[in-house]
Parts: structure tokens; sequence; C-alpha cells
């Protein structure tokens, strides 16, 4: 049994689809921008000609931002940071988890509450900036891995799914003999899958994302990442146009729609940044719904 | 549980083997949460960097008095808590906009419109606040950014307008670049509770004749109010914490004095003045009136609704 539509239904779809088609675009149209942007002339470019679609399409500007001087290298600390820091964070966080779920634990509710409560006070960011020095945690690339490795709001979705998951398999497992660490790797964790994808997606685009770090800690640009760097390219107008300028100096750059500009730089930059997580985030949507549902019980 | 295993000794028991496997990550959590406590200390002293923090004169709590007794900071934190509440409460104030954004998402009934709607206005919430700057450049920046060119082509102005670096509305404008980042992310909350309501509900109303906006205000909208009011409360707890990150990235000279909220004040002030003492002095009292904002909203929840956030 189908009711009809009344006219004022019809009004709210018409509302409603524009409203949603209208956000949608802009959320994506900025992206879209920017790359149209960075595979364009850049001469084309730079006199304002490039606004719906890409005219003279060419991946140079990616190239070349490479040799940028400190690039490379921010990619490679970004990424380093991102996979070790990630990967270091799912096993701690996930092991304290999983063993805050275990009632045999010695004082297990005193420990789930000295970890819980971090998540609501802050020493503020001085005390925390001297304490990393006195760790001699500054310009020191363990930083950016080390103080992730338990993360307050990770074990608690961890801990919900774990007590989510029926005991009794590892119950076996435990009359067999297997010890902790075996029951945790052979048998939570294969269970596990759906929120470790979540926690992995957060994880890895907290890393990938984090720049406050960087401008509290570092100052060897040997440390810098990518996020900074672009940071820097976006303030620096003017340091950014001398390297360029040294950069053409040195090579043998003829033609002008090929040749790198400051705004060429900065659109290309952010395009580096922002790809892999176009990419890599669509696999994992999927997963987000469930994965936050267990958080929104309790946390 | 048998006798045998009481007797042990508590050290031999398998839930002390345990702990002594979780030790490590225990102490990691001392060390970056807890041990910085310590530095509250700095407080009480006129520290200047680079000396011993004793061969620096003990100032007690000056510190703190000044904030309220020198009119120089006084004025700088009266500006500061404005910035920070002002932007808090429009924040506040608009926190229904994302279950209206699900609300409104789930009436969608075309299956791939709604995934894509779902999928592309969640994307920004993963991108770093740098590069919501980026594209704010791109798009608003005075020559080149594509709004002014596009004002331009079409005639609406003859030069462009900046965006960026005026003070104008800057609120707004903050609160603007807040929810393009965080509304579909944070609709996903209520999605999922959405998902959770008992279709049977639906079922009884459509019986009762119940029509489709009457059955969004009658089922759907009570059925998200309990989470809508937990994190209601959440962000009172989390007024004067706004973060820095946002108003770091846009912070300018221009608009400097209606952008820095608590947060950024605390680094603008220790960082970069090197007000090592002051700044903690700041960051302290926040901590505590923070912390009394969240237990007195975890408080007022468990009197509302019977059930603490935490």
């Amino acid at each position: 049994m189908k009711r009809k539509k009344t006219a004022g239904d019809i009004a709210f779809d018409i509302f409603n689809y524009t409203f949603f088609a209208v956000f949608t675009l802009l959320c994506f149209l900025p992206f879209y921008y920017l790359f149209i942007n960075t595979i364009s002339d850049n001469d084309k470019v730079t006199r304002g000609l490039v606004l719906w679609y890409p005219i003279g399409i060419h991946f140079q500007n990616y190239l070349e931002v490479l040799k940028l001087r400190g690039l490379g290298n921010a990619v490679l600390v970004t990424l380093g940071r991102t996979v070790i820091g990630t990967a270091l964070t799912i096993i701690g966080t996930s092991f304290l988890g999983y063993a805050l779920t275990k009632q045999e634990l010695w004082h297990r509710k005193l420990w789930y509450r000295f970890i819980v409560v971090t998540m609501y006070f802050n020493a503020g960011i001085i005390p925390w900036f001297i304490n990393m020095k006195n760790l001699h945690l500054t310009n020191n690339f363990l930083a950016y891995i080390i103080p992730g490795i338990v993360s307050a709001y990770s074990l608690i979705l961890f801990k919900t799914y774990v007590e989510s998951i029926p005991t009794s398999l590892e119950e076996s497992a435990e009359l067999d003999g297997a010890g902790y660490l075996v029951r945790y790797a052979k048998i939570v964790m294969p269970l596990c899958k759906p929120i470790l994808a979540t926690l992995i997606v957060f994880s890895a685009v907290g890393h990938w994302n984090s720049f406050m770090d960087t401008v509290f800690l570092m100052t060897d640009s040997k440390l810098y990442t990518l996020q900074y760097i672009l940071y820097q390219y976006l303030n620096e107008a003017n340091s950014l146009a001398d390297t360029l300028k040294n950069m053409s100096e040195l090579g043998i750059h003829v033609d002008a729609s090929r040749l790198l500009t400051p705004t060429a730089v900065k659109m290309t930059v952010s395009m580096v940044v922002v790809i892999p997580v176009l990419c890599v985030y669509p696999f994992f949507q999927k997963y987000f719904v469930g994965g936050i549902m267990i958080g929104a019980v309790k946390g | 549980m048998d006798k045998t295993v009481k007797r042990k000794a508590f050290y031999k028991q398998s839930g002390f083997r345990l702990f002594l496997m979780i030790l490590p990550l225990l102490a990691l959590v001392f060390v970056f949460s807890y041990m910085p406590l310590y530095g509250w200390i700095y407080a009480l002293f006129d520290y200047k960097p680079g000396r011993p923090l004793f061969d620096c004169e003990f100032v007690g709590l000056y510190n703190f008095t000044r904030m309220f007794s020198d009119i120089y900071y006084f004025e700088d934190l009266v500006r500061v808590m404005k910035n920070t509440l002002g932007m808090s409460l429009i924040g506040m104030a608009t926190s229904p906009l994302p279950m209206l954004f699900a609300v409104f998402l789930a009436e969608i009934k075309c299956m791939p419109f709604r995934k894509t709607a779902q999928t592309l206005t969640t994307i920004p919430n993963f991108i770093s606040w740098v590069l919501v700057y980026s594209i704010a450049y791109a798009m608003f920046s005075v020559n080149d950014g594509f709004v002014n060119r596009l004002l331009m082509e079409l005639g609406i102005t003859d030069e462009g307008i900046n965006f960026l670096a005026s003070a104008d509305h800057i609120w707004f404008k903050m609160w603007l670049w807040s929810t393009w980042k965080g509304l579909g992310w944070s609709a996903i909350v209520y999605i999922a509770a959405i998902a959770g309501i008992d279709q049977e509900q639906y079922e009884a109303a459509e019986v009762d004749g119940a029509s489709r906006f009457q059955k969004m205000w009658y089922v759907t909208i009570p059925g998200l109010l309990p989470t809508f009011f937990v994190l209601l409360i959440l962000s009172v707890g989390n007024m004067i914490n706004n973060g820095m990150d946002q108003y770091f990235v846009f912070q300018n000279p221009m608009n400097k004095e209606h952008i820095e909220v608590l947060d950024l004040y605390v680094y603008n002030q220790g960082m970069v003045g090197i007000n090592y003492s002051y700044s903690t002095a700041v960051s302290i009292l926040k901590s505590l009136v923070s912390i009394t904002l969240f237990l007195v909203s975890n408080l007022f929840s468990r009197f509302v609704r019977e059930e603490s956030v935490f």
C-alpha cells in the first residue's frame, strides 16, 4: 500500500535533492578545481583561464614539484610516520584493549580509568613541549610515532568491539594451553577485522594529516612533513618564488607553459597531499557506520 | 574458582602476568599524558628558557594574579574568551544540523544518489586544516581565486574581493569552514542511529495514517534525540577547547584579533612570545575550568537522562 505523493512531498523532494546535490558539489568542486589547475598549461592558469576544464593537459608539474628542495624527503618522512606509526598504534592499542577485557587482569578497572581519563585533561602546550624536550624527542623522528602508540579513543572502540564477540572460541583455545599472545594474535585479531579497518583509517589519516607536532617539535628541515611544507609554501610566497627562480636558473626551462609557478607549486603539493586520502578512503567508508555505531554506545 | 588458584601468590597468577605484558604500554601513557603535569611548576616561576628552572625567580601565584590585575593581560584575556565562547556558541547553536542532515538524507530514496552524497560529503573531514586552508586559498584568494574569477567573469565585480585577509564576519567564516569540513562526517553517527530505529514504529505510524513529515517528526527525530543530547552535553564540556589547528592556519595580522581562541592564545604567548610561565598559568586555569565544565555537564546528563557520558 503506497500513499499518493502530495504536493508537499514533491516540493520537499525537489528541495531535498537540490540541497544534497549542491552541498555534495561544494564538497567535491574544490578538489576538482585544484586538479584541473595542476594539469593545465601553467601560463594559462596564471592568466586565470582555467575555471571549469583543463587546458593543454600535461603532468610535468607533478614531476617538477618532487625536485623542489626537501619535498622528496618530506614525502619519505610522511610515508614513514604513517606506515610505522599506524602499525605501532594498531598493535599497541589493540593489545592493551584486549588485555583490558580480561576480568583477571590485575587492577583492571584502575588501569582502564588511568587511560580513559587522559582524554579529558591536558597539561597544556608548554608543559607538554618541555616534557618532549626533556625526553629528547625534539628534532627526533621518534616523536612522530611513539606518543601515539596508545590512543585512548581507539582503545575504547576496540575494547567495546572485543567485548561484543563470543568468548567461547577463546576459551577452547585456552583449554588447549594457548597463552594470551597466541589467543590475541590467532583468535581475537582475525575476528576484529571491521573495527581494525576503521581504526587503521583513523590512525593513518591522523598521521598523514598531522602537522602541529612538526610546528612544535621540529626545527630540522630533514624532519619536515608534507603538510608542514605545504603550510610553509602557502605562507611564504616570496621564499617559494626565490626557490623557483634558483631552480629555473639551474635547469633549462624554455617552455613557459611547463614552468613551475608559485600557484602551480601550491596546488600540486596540495594534490600530492590529498590524492592518497581520496584513493584509500572509499574502500574503507563502508566500515565507518558500523564502527561509529560501536563508539556511539559508549564514549 | 578452585582454591589452588586463590592461594597462589598474586604475582604468579595469569592476571598479573598479563599486567606485566601491558606494563610498557601503561608506562607510555604515563610518560606522555601524566608526566607533562610536572611542567605546571613552571607557572610558579619567572622562567627564562635556557636557564635551569631553579635558577629562575620564584614568583608564587603572580602569573595567575596578573591575568586579572594587569590591564594589558586582562584585556587580552577578555578578548580571547569572547572569541572562544563566541565561536563555540555558534557551533552549539547549529548543532542540530548534522541530525537534520541525516534525517533528510534518509528521505532520499534513490540509493546511488544517496551513497554518492554520503561518500563525497564525508571526504572533507579526512583532509587536514592546512589543506582546507590551501583550498580556501585556491577558491578565495584576491586575484587568482576561483570565486573572484567567477565574479569578475560574470561582471559582478571589477576587482577581487579579499575574503581571506579581512576580519569581517570572521567567526561566521570559521563556522562555515568547519561546517564544510565536518557536517557530512558528524551526520554519520545519526545515520547509524537511524539504521537502528525499529522499523515497526514506521509501520505503525503508517497504519495510523501519518504523513512523511509526521513520521520524520514523531518517529525519526525522537529516536535521534538521545544521541543528540549526549553530543550536546559533550560540546558544553568542550566549550573552551576549540582546538587550534583551524585558527592557527587561518590566522593573519588582519584577523588575528578576532580569531585568537584560548588554545591559540596559549600557543602564541608561550611558543611565539617565549612567555613560558604565563602561558602555562593560562593553560592550568583552562584545564581546571574545562574539567569542571565537563563534570558539571556529566552530572547534568546523569540527572536528566540517568545516564552518564563518562
